[in-house]
């Protein structure tokens, strides 16, 4: 299904968000997410099925002030 | 030493984890500088973000996640939501930007947002303008810490309102307080010591230093000197000249004939 990811058009099988961060070689990787513009914590990713159209942000730690 | 909601800290130095030349010197500097505390932020995972993870793990000191570029209470909030899993700790760094020129916190969207966070179980370090009102509102809102900027983030201009940042002091006596952006200087760190500030945030004095290293050992020197200094009880300023060598014995020469 066509989603945006971090702001870019992809095109993932899903269904699920964890299978969505599986597809996209982050399955292991310590990251947070939220879709469409709301957290989803990681316990909920297995469980929340991604949707057309969804919009999916996945952030990783990183350098700031 | 500073104690943040209930943390007891080992330095007044809260150091920032962006801009340095490599990775290596930026743990360098942690070292020389001996941070208590280092601040990192969430961006799109690219690649670069679990090497950075182990980097920070590394450093073996408390990170204050913040969140850096929200415009918005609902941006802030879910940034500090994930910041919370990723970082694992109910500490936050909240920072709500109205004006991009200056990066002027957004003071209104600011308490709303400490609100918020605060009612979730988060502990709000709020990077804040010096307003004696802004700061009551946002003790009001549940923060128990507050950081008003010294100077716009990365201008290095010191501190702008020295009267300001005084008044805070003695308003909020029992609450920690930060000085957090435009420090470029040690002396600027050093003055916000002075003032009884209970620390110091900073990063780009120190990564964009010419020697970013030796910045952070000279800004270490100065916070200790200022936390000292502070201590000791300075004393006032006075406008009229008050000698420091007894005038009491001195020897009689000045009435001969040599006028």
């Amino acid at each position: 299904m066509k989603i945006t990811l971090n702001g870019e058009a992809r095109d993932l099988a899903g269904p699920s968000v964890s299978d969505a961060l599986i597809q996209i070689g982050l399955g292991t990787a310590k990251v947070a997410t939220a879709l469409n513009g709301s957290f989803l914590p990681a316990a909920a990713r297995a469980t929340t099925t991604l949707n057309e159209g969804d919009a999916l942000e996945v952030v990783a730690p990183m350098q700031g002030g | 030493m500073p104690v943040y909601y209930d943390t007891q800290i080992d330095s007044a130095l809260m150091l920032g984890t962006a801009q340095y030349p490599s990775p290596a010197i930026m743990a360098q500097a942690f070292h020389a500088a001996q941070a208590g505390i280092a601040t990192v932020s969430l961006r799109r995972e690219g690649g670069a973000g679990q090497d950075f993870h182990k980097l920070i793990k590394g450093l073996n000191i408390p990170v204050l996640p913040n969140t850096a570029g929200c415009h918005s209470v609902r941006e802030a909030v879910t940034t500090a939501q994930m910041a919370r899993e990723l970082f694992e700790t109910p500490w936050i760094k909240l920072e709500i930007i109205r004006d991009d020129d200056t990066l002027c916190p957004d003071v209104v969207a600011l308490v709303e947002a400490a609100r918020i966070l605060s009612d979730d179980g988060f502990q709000v370090f709020p990077y804040c303008t010096e307003d004696l009102s802004v700061c009551g509102r946002l003790v009001d809102a549940g923060c128990r810490v507050l950081m008003p900027w010294g100077a716009p983030i990365g201008s290095g201009r010191g501190l702008n309102n020295v009267y300001g940042l005084r008044s805070v002091r003695a308003h909020f006596p029992d609450i920690p307080l930060v000085v957090d952006a435009g420090i470029g200087l040690p002396s600027h760190a050093a003055q916000a010591m002075e003032l009884g500030y209970d620390g110091v945030l900073l990063n780009t004095a120190v990564a964009k230093a010419g020697d970013p290293v030796a910045m952070a050992r000279a800004m270490a020197l100065a916070i200790e000197a200022g936390r000292l200094a502070h201590q000791a009880t300075p004393i006032e300023a006075r406008d009229m000249a008050a000698p420091s060598t007894p005038v009491f014995g001195m020897a009689a020469l000045g009435q001969g004939g040599m006028a």
